[in-house]
């Protein structure tokens, strides 16, 4: 699980986009860019576009403007599945788990594009479709065993409680071995401990598989603790980028969250 | 190794086995044994023929394996379908045509239907790339009523609604033309195809196929490819019924429309729920508890003298049980049993 990624190989480019709902402009000539393994944080006041550049990420969204580019490669045009096959993994902000099966199997899910063996082997489950699924199996314990969640291995996810729901999302997202992680409001509706805990996990996740994560957090404790770098975004328009010491003196910042002093 | 509590896997083949102690394997082979001695057990208990015939017992496995094609499609994957007779139809029509017209044998007419009834299931399949749910239903009743159409109308190939001939398959010498024979090769179809479909359904494809159902476009961003995911399953499922269907009319040594209307579809539909949605034992469950349930009743109405009641018998319990089982089993008997299984594995601590 821990494999060293290169550093650059995961370079991401947010170039000018622009998404525009009808008359709504959502998001606005917004760019930057994400290259070195690290906590990227994107906030902004509700409705300010976050979670919109993830979707045009992961290819939901078509931006009506501008590119984004992942490894030199232009994911505009990609179909969601292909972009998830350069290695582009995330989890929603509103669960999107599978509800219908085991925790094991979700994350088994996760691992499909990795796995290679047809429908015909499947069918006898003999031979390479036995020895993948074995193979696979470990490095999805070994991700259970990551995220602490061993004693719930064989539950069915819907009768799972929310917190542990969001980890197994985590788990089902590290199963793709990304080389980007983009994570939507991960401790959303989570108390103290939780949020400490998935703190942990995510800063664990970037040192160990050096790799980048964007973080969507409402929790500005949180994003200011663990961030490496902060973009902030305000009615689809970007305000300011740095680390999170500058955001916390940017006057822009300040102004979007708490309003403009009376003159 | 006796009892399942106390049973640890050693290794990740192991866990993932179906059958993992002794006692399981025992149960499967004298499963076997039973299944396979039916013909010779059945007629010498006394009175069990009248309410169970062999002839029963074969059309149960046919409608069992069309079931488990209709799980694929629609208890894993998602992708309701209530025109599941007319791929039935297609295969028994394919394995029909090749087999009476152009004189082939039924062993390459056979997989031929499945792959005839797989292909046309793609063909409206190809819709569920676009539409879910209600619209999806809509949708395949016009695959149920085209096809069902189209083998009515072209009567100069089909026979129309007075049927098609069939001949019955040969071995060498041997014919295949009583129920008895027939019911070992009905009986060793529905072997394997439980064994596919439930090998299917613990690999990355079956997961794939869940992911779908539950959530598309989770399974999108996981990179999994919603068209040919999708389109797998209704080649699967479809086939099923190909297969299904063609053993059926050979059996019967004739094919005509009226076997495969909508109303079968719907019943297959009803033992699925009954017999509970995403599990390979479910459709067994199903067929049996209904049909079952169903050829007795009308054993006994008819000795009481009621013999025109017990033709709409059939649709009356039919109704009666799918309400009771929707209002007060909707996981259907698969789910008993599992809570049952649960039970055993942890006894005598029911923890």
């Amino acid at each position: 699980m821990q494999k060293a990624k290169q550093n650059g190989r995961s370079e991401i480019k947010i170039d000018d986009i622009g998404l525009n709902f009808g008359g709504l402009r959502a998001l606005d000539s917004v760019s930057f860019q994400v290259k070195e393994p690290g906590v990227f944080s994107i906030i902004g006041p509700n409705g300010a576009g976050k979670t919109c550049i993830l979707n045009c990420i992961n290819g939901f969204y078509r931006p009506t403007s501008g590119k984004i580019t992942f490894k030199g490669k232009e994911l505009n045009k990609l179909p969601s599945h292909e972009i998830a096959k350069l290695g582009i993994s995330r989890t929603f902000q509103n669960l999107r788990l599978y509800t219908g099966m085991t925790v094991v199997d979700n994350i088994m899910a996760g691992r499909y594009m990795l796995m290679n063996y047809g429908t015909i082997p499947a069918l006898f489950y003999f031979g390479k479709a036995q020895k993948e699924e074995a193979k696979h199996r470990e490095v999805v314990e070994q991700i259970i065993d990551f995220l602490e969640i061993q004693a719930i291995r064989n539950h069915v996810v819907g009768i799972l409680p929310y917190g542990m729901r969001k980890r197994v999302e985590l788990g089902r997202a590290l199963a793709l071995d990304p080389d980007i992680l983009l994570l939507d409001e991960p401790m959303a509706g989570m108390n103290l401990e939780e949020k400490e805990e998935m703190a942990r996990f995510i800063i664990d996740i970037c040192e160990r598989r050096e790799i980048p994560v964007v973080l969507i957090e409402h929790d500005m404790g949180v994003v200011m603790d663990i961030s490496d770098r902060v973009t902030v975004l305000d009615f689809g328009h970007k305000i300011a980028e740095g680390t999170p010491d500058e955001i916390k003196l940017n006057p822009a910042v300040i102004s979007a969250y708490l309003g403009k002093p009376k003159e | 190794m006796g009892l399942p509590s106390g049973t640890f896997s050693e290794s990740y083949t192991q866990d993932s086995a179906i059958i993992r102690t002794r006692a399981q394997w025992l149960l499967l082979i004298f499963g076997l044994i039973i299944a396979f001695t039916i013909p010779l057990w059945l007629p010498a208990i006394p009175g069990l023929t009248r309410f169970i015939p062999l002839t029963l017992i074969n059309v149960m496995c046919i409608y069992i394996i069309a079931v488990l094609g209709l799980q694929i499609m629609m208890g894993y994957c998602g992708q309701l379908s209530i025109g599941h007779a007319a791929f039935m139809a297609v295969g028994a029509y394919t394995s029909g045509l090749l087999t009476a017209k152009l004189g082939l044998s039924y062993w390459i007419a056979l997989p031929c239907a499945g792959l005839a009834a797989g292909i046309m299931g793609i063909i409206f399949g190809a819709s569920a790339l676009r539409l879910k749910g209600f619209y999806l239903v809509a949708s395949t009743l016009a695959a149920q009523f085209v096809i069902m159409w189209i083998i009515n109308s072209w009567s100069t190939v089909t026979g129309g609604d007075a049927g098609l001939r069939l001949p019955y398959p040969t071995i060498g010498n041997f014919k295949m033309d009583s129920d008895v024979k027939f019911f070992y090769l009905i009986l060793i179809c529905l072997i394997i195809g439980t064994f596919f479909a439930r090998n299917l359904i613990r690999t990355r494809i079956g997961r794939a196929f869940v992911a779908v159902r539950d959530n598309e476009l989770a399974a999108n961003v996981m990179g999994i490819r919603l068209s040919t995911t999708k389109l797998l399953a209704f080649f699967i499922g479809c086939a099923y019924a190909g297969f299904a269907g063609s053993l059926w009319v050979h059996w019967q040594g004739i094919a005509f429309p009226e076997l495969f209307n909508l109303w079968l579809s719907i019943w297959l539909l009803g033992y699925l729920i009954v017999g509970g949605m995403a599990t390979t034992i479910g459709p067994f469950f199903g067929v049996i508890l209904i049909e079952g349930l169903n050829h007795s009743l009308a054993t006994i109405v008819t000795d009481m003298g009621a013999p025109t009641f017990a033709i709409y018998l059939r649709d009356f319990t039919f109704g009666i049980i799918i309400i009771l089982f929707l209002l007060f089993m909707p996981r259907g008997l698969a789910h008993r049993f599992t809570l049952f299984k649960t039970y055993y594995r942890l006894w005598p601590y029911t923890y």
